[in-house]
């Protein structure tokens, strides 16, 4: 990869990382990383635990800022705007940039409100049932929330509560979804709906999806990124960087690291 | 199939008698605790119950309503002192929860260097370890001089309405109130503190991740997730201001004419049990006894009520 003027991005990239590192403290998460994510793509990274693949997924929407003496140095390029300038608000980002956590965390609030509150913040004034019916659609939960709209977000199971927090990111109409190993906590067929979402997701959104799952990875992702993390002399821990980042198909069929080959056929961690 | 273990199978495993013994005593040792705070918590009740059956008979339920209180005519009523409990006890938690709470979101976000935050939190929690006399005594001669020309100023301004219709005059009803809202905000502080710091990470992450601001996440999302728990704090504080007994006593004045003015010196059940019970004898006695049931009760319909509230309002997470 080339390193380009911030401003030049070319048009199909959808975030542009230029030589971003992200510190905790005084301590290196991940170094010197270099990506230009495309748009309307999955992307998807992997990598060993503690390899940092979380901590740059969330940087791209600016939820490190919530992580007290996080930092970051160089540039995330998008829309023509370094996210990390003094002038950018982080709110604005989120709202651009949506996100689905982890673990399931809908909001102690009936599902209806779930949805209609992001949107709502993000001053929708259409028709809010409507709304409400077209993100459960679309995040393929619509049948199970249908009648009881009215019941607290937690009356759901796991794999109906993270499609919920998927819905109620879409509802914000955000231009790039991120996903921190949204089916960690699921069961294999609650993974494989959410997965058939992210699907159907593509065709509007620009997705990046942390994922432990290299299966995972080749079913959902066009493109994946691989990051590996050393030990550094004299450092406290290991820092992680980015070995490689290409189409989905060679990462896993003809990948040009060595370390790479590794873990995806693992042979690694 | 398998078949079955042969039945001593487990005789190497099987626990020594000693030990099934320490089972059982052990339960029934945690047994007898737990049913002696019933037992203490009933005979209070059924002495003092007992106590004031002679004038629960003779006054009845007017006792609720009138506010004579005439030891050489033996004419007693409670309404002074039972207002004087209610009015104090809620003014003083509606002016403490906002400023407990306010305090709580300020030291549970990170507006400031945790360890200033955590110096407030403390300085809070110090208040709770002033004797209440103490606080009684500082309300007599610091508290309520320095806030005498501002209760002037609330009599001049808005001594048409029945509440601030008396001149202030020392102690009263009003002093007394502020000095139950030092009282109970470190229980409302620590209590939502606790509550507001046990709301998930992952919450607050979703509220942001959605694009709301720091208030909107605070008051749409953290906040609701909370309130059970910060209801329950509020309620302790309801208990314990209705209870409050030593500071009140020495800053409400304890008069026994009947004035809705806040201005006014006025009572409260406990401070009158406690100025009475001294020189009290015959129905004086049981009526003191009555007013105490009624204490119980007010305390034990907020303590229900806060329950029912909690279970009402407490969602899981």
């Amino acid at each position: 990869m080339t390193a380009s003027s911030p401003s030049t991005v070319a048009s199909d990239v959808c975030m542009s990382l230029q030589d971003v590192t992200i510190s905790y403290g005084s301590f290196e998460a991940v170094k010197n990383v270099y990506m230009d994510l495309p748009k309307g793509k999955v992307t998807a990274f992997i990598g060993p635990s503690g390899c940092g693949k979380s901590t740059v997924l969330r940087a791209l929407n600016r939820m490190n800022d919530l992580i007290p003496g996080c930092t970051l140095k160089g540039r995330v390029i998008f829309d023509q705007h370094d996210l990390y300038d003094k002038r950018v608000d982080p709110v604005e980002v989120r709202r651009r940039i949506g996100m689905v956590f982890q673990k399931p965390n809908p909001f102690p609030k009936s599902i209806y409100e779930n949805i209609a509150f992001g949107a709502r913040i993000n001053g929708y004034k259409g028709d809010m049932d409507e709304l409400v019916e077209r993100s459960l659609r679309k995040a393929a939960v619509w049948d199970e929330c249908k009648d009881k709209l009215k019941e607290s977000g937690f009356s759901l199971s796991g794999g109906q509560q993270q499609r919920l927090c998927i819905a109620r990111a879409i509802a914000t109409e955000p231009e790039v979804i991120l996903m921190d190993e949204p089916c960690s906590a699921l069961d294999p067929i609650s993974t494989l709906k959410i997965e058939e979402t992210m699907h159907e997701l593509k065709r509007s959104y620009t997705i990046m999806i942390v994922t432990h799952n290299m299966q995972q990875a080749v079913r959902v992702a066009d493109m994946t990124a691989f990051f590996n993390a050393e030990a550094v002399e004299g450092g406290t821990g290991k820092v992680g960087y980015l070995v490689e980042f290409n189409e989905t198909e060679n990462i896993f069929n003809s990948p040009s690291q060595q370390s790479t080959l590794d873990y995806v056929s693992g042979r690694f961690g | 199939m398998r078949s079955a273990p042969p039945i001593d199978a487990f005789t190497l495993r099987r626990r020594p008698p000693q030990e099934k013994l320490v089972d059982i005593g052990f339960r029934q040792l945690t047994l007898v605790l737990a049913a002696s705070v019933g037992i203490v918590l009933l005979a209070i009740f059924l002495t003092v119950f007992s106590g004031a059956r002679e004038a629960m008979a003779t006054f009845g339920l007017k006792f609720l309503t009138t506010s004579a209180w005439d030891p050489v005519n033996e004419e007693y009523g409670a309404l002074i002192a039972i207002y004087g409990t209610l009015v104090t006890a809620i003014l003083s938690l509606l002016i403490a929860v906002p400023i407990g709470l306010g305090t709580a979101i300020f030291i549970t976000e990170d507006l400031l260097p945790r360890r200033l935050r955590d110096l407030i939190g403390l300085l809070v929690e110090l208040l709770a370890a002033i004797p209440s006399v103490v606080l009684g005594l500082w309300a007599i001669f610091v508290m309520e001089p320095a806030i005498r020309p501002f209760l002037s100023l609330l009599h001049t301004t808005l001594g048409w309405t029945p509440f601030f219709a008396t001149e202030p005059q020392g102690p009263g009803t009003a002093p007394a109130i502020l000095i139950l809202v030092v009282m109970v905000l470190p229980i409302i502080t620590a209590i939502s503190r606790d509550a507001l710091n046990q709301v998930p990470i992952e919450l607050r992450q979703g509220a942001y991740g959605v694009g709301t601001t720091r208030w909107g996440a605070i008051f749409n999302v953290i906040l609701p997730a909370a309130v059970s728990s910060i209801m329950g704090g509020v309620m302790l504080s309801l208990g314990r201001a209705m209870g409050e007994t030593m500071a009140v006593t020495m800053i409400i004045g304890n008069s026994l004419n009947f004035s809705v003015s806040l201005l006014a010196p006025g009572n409260t059940i406990s401070s009158m049990l406690a100025n009475q019970f001294g020189e009290a004898d015959g129905i004086q006695v049981s009526a003191l006894m009555y007013a105490a049931v009624v204490l119980m009760i007010l305390t034990f319909v907020v303590n229900v009520l806060a329950q029912w509230t909690v279970r009402r309002l407490s969602l899981r997470y």
